[in-house]
């Protein structure tokens, strides 16, 4: 029979009050905590950081947006804001890691943040969960997608802005199912059309949006679960889906959930 | 000895124009902002792999190899035109002959890359002139960059023919006058018993003409390059060796906006030192606001439009081109350059790279997806420009799109780009279960 418990995700400021650190602290981000879609990632990272028992928090309402979106919108007042204000709040809990499903925190925050006082080691969870496979934790994960065909499409700043192609398709690898590449993959892949402020502004004219130019290159694989691994890619990919009327016969997952609906979770 | 007078003269000529042009060109580096050169032992190792390795060209492999071996042969042949510059001075023939095997090895690899280099530039300007190949055309490739990048590779073609026929009068020569051969020509060995039957005159004529013509060509092309995109020769290494070698994500930091902003959250904060110093524009809306790197990367560029043919914003019909953003860079450098040597980093000729080159719409296209970074061969770096000029626009000017400016409200005041309220962060974590099976 199947059990439910309850998941009550930590919050690093109450671990703090009873003088606890946890090792990890799980970036949530905006789209995490506020997207519709990409809260059910949310949940289900959290579930897989609570089924794989590590010692993480989250710092609940006291994150502050990275400052991704309004730096690369070319507000730098903006972004520095945000980022200084984040760098005093987790330094002052002492944070060392940072997990992360937003490829574009992770860049923010690894790569960024260090010039503005703030060093910490920070993993995407592609990388985090292709290390667990790794130290062999992940076990019998269902057959449930193994008649499914899946094609994962390369989020840019995971990829070709921080040059990991590997970690998120490892995942893939341990889930019972056939993979398919699209033509324009790694660090050939095609944009989704939401980077560099793209997701909150009416794109430019020209004669067709990017999502669906990625999404059409996607159907013609075959396959039938885009996997990625970013928000705003998400978005992208679920609208091309829903703009090509694919609903019924292709669905968009990250590698996140579908690792935890193979494991059951 | 007058051949040697000649000579001279024509080299204290090529010199002297070079000078003159390479004076001009990097006195306008002094108008570009500073850039530290981090990291020297990773620079050296990033020419090594995409300069000399070639190793980016490669993500077109065909032709790709082809310009890897152009370029690889002009490593070798350089040395023969170093040798050329010697004979011509002092009267000498083959003078690195004395290198022996060496010699032999040099000659032979720059008789065949001659050849090869031929064939290459012939499929070169077949491409350009017979097939449509996309990226070769674009609203910035005016008929002036065509006719550019055909004179270049007609020069190139001119230059291995001459040194085919240098080599093989050379060989028919000595073997007239049964003297030695310094080094060994595979290639002009079977052309040379093409012209066995030539008169002794003939021959004679026949290398002069060949030997001269090589060596004035690379003078005069030499000359011309700099007025060309074909800079590219001269400038591409050394672009390597100076390129972003930074996460193409990163972003790079604004220190003089770091100090505002300290003192924004932090009133009693002590100024650091540099607080004092005048405030500067922020971001970039002309050639001179532009840091020397991204002065560099305009004259590097070739024009081969791979970034071009990667930009999803110009896939989807979008004005954005990456290349265009280069081409413009340095047409408004050399525009406004010789106003700012005049007058002063306060030149103003009622004129701005961001406007009068480029425009808001395509500025705003650009994903930031970095995908013409990757693909340049030579590492330019086309979207920190870019940036920088929306830096401007937002800093200086507060223009951003509608939509972008409802973003930079929320998060200023909710903290996330969506109007939610921050207390409402944690709402993803409510009854929130983990399943498992007893």
């Amino acid at each position: 029979m199947i059990e439910k418990t309850k998941i009550q995700v930590p919050i690093l400021a109450e671990l703090a009050a009873e003088n606890k650190q946890p090792e990890w602290l799980f970036w949530v981000g905006s789209a995490g905590a506020f997207d519709d879609r990409y809260k059910k990632v949310t949940r289900e990272f959290a579930k897989l950081l609570t089924y794989f028992k590590v010692d993480y928090a989250v710092l609940g309402i006291e994150e502050l947006d990275s400052g991704d979106v309004a730096r690369r919108a070319g507000n730098e007042m903006l972004f520095q804001m945000q980022a200084l204000q984040n760098i005093e709040i987790m330094n002052g809990y002492g944070v060392k890691k940072i997990v992360t499903c937003c490829p574009h925190d992770f860049n923010t925050l690894k790569n960024e943040y260090p010039e503005l006082g703030g060093h910490y080691e920070v993993w995407h969870h592609s990388q985090f969960l292709a290390d667990l496979i790794e130290k062999g934790r992940v076990k019998a994960p269902s057959s449930m997608f193994s008649d499914k065909k899946i094609v994962f499409h390369d989020p840019c700043y995971l990829g070709r802005g921080n040059g990991e192609y590997a970690a998120p398709r490892s995942v893939l690898e341990a889930i019972p199912s056939a993979k398919v590449e699209m033509k324009r993959n790694k660090s050939f892949g095609l944009c989704c059309g939401a980077g560099g402020g793209q997701m909150f502004k009416e794109a430019e004219k020209g004669n067709k949006e990017v999502f669906i130019e990625r999404t059409e290159e996607a159907i013609e694989t075959g396959a039938d679960i885009i996997a990625t691994a970013c928000p705003f890619c998400m978005v992208m990919m679920t609208d091309g889906i829903k703009y090509k009327n694919q609903e019924e016969r292709m669905k968009n997952y990250d590698i996140a959930e579908l690792l935890s609906m193979s494991l059951g979770l | 000895m007058t051949a040697q007078i000649i000579f001279a003269g024509a080299l204290l000529v090529t010199l002297g124009v070079f000078a003159f042009t390479m004076r001009r060109i990097f006195l306008y580096f002094k108008f570009t902002k500073k850039l530290p050169l981090n990291d020297i032992p990773k620079r050296i190792m990033v020419t090594l792999k995409v300069a000399i390795g070639q190793t980016k060209i490669f993500r077109h492999p065909v032709m790709g190899l082809l310009h890897a071996l152009v370029f690889w042969g002009f490593l070798v042949i350089l040395i023969g035109s170093i040798e050329m510059v010697i004979d011509g001075l002092f009267g000498t023939e083959r003078v690195f002959g004395v290198l022996g095997w060496f010699y032999n090895f040099i000659m032979a690899s720059g008789d065949v890359f001659a050849a090869i280099i031929a064939v290459a530039i012939l499929v070169f300007l077949f491409r350009r002139l017979f097939m449509h190949v996309k990226r070769f055309y674009g609203p910035e490739m005016k008929p002036v960059s065509k006719a550019d990048a055909n004179l270049a590779l007609s020069f190139i073609l001119l230059l291995m023919l001459s040194l085919l026929g240098m080599n093989t009068f050379y060989l028919l020569e000595a073997h007239n006058e049964a003297h030695e051969i310094a080094g060994f020509y595979p290639v002009s060995q079977n052309l040379a018993d093409l012209f066995a039957g030539m008169s002794d005159e003939g021959i004679i004529f026949w290398h002069h003409f060949n030997w001269w013509a090589h060596i004035l060509l690379i003078f005069v092309f030499a000359n011309v390059l700099p007025y060309s995109k074909h800079f590219h020769v001269f400038m591409s290494v050394p672009n390597v060796f100076v390129s972003r070698i930074e996460p193409l994500a990163k972003v790079a930091n604004m220190d003089n906006i770091t100090r505002e902003v300290k003192l924004m959250l932090d009133p009693s904060a002590p100024m650091d030192a540099g607080a004092d110093e005048p405030i500067e524009k922020f971001g970039v809306s002309d050639a001179n606001d532009v840091n020397w790197v991204n002065y560099m990367n305009a004259l590097s560029c070739t024009e081969c439009g791979r970034c071009t043919a990667v930009c999803p914003a110009n896939i989807t019909g979008k004005l954005l081109s990456p290349r265009k953003i280069m081409m413009d860079l340095r047409a408004r450098m050399k525009e406004k350059g010789p106003g700012l040597i005049k007058e002063g980093a306060s030149f103003d000729d009622g004129k701005t790279l961001l406007g009068d080159y480029i425009t808001t719409e395509e500025l705003w296209a650009c994903t930031l997806c970095n995908a013409c970074a990757q693909e340049c061969p030579i590492n330019i770096n086309q979207p920190s420009i870019i940036l920088d000029m929306r830096r401007y626009l937002v800093l200086e000017k507060s223009e951003a799109p509608s939509g972008l400016n409802t973003a930079f409200a929320n998060i200023e005041n909710n903290g996330a780009p969506w109007q939610f309220s921050p207390e409402d962060r944690m709402n993803w974590a409510e009854d929130l279960f983990l399943k498992s099976r007893q």
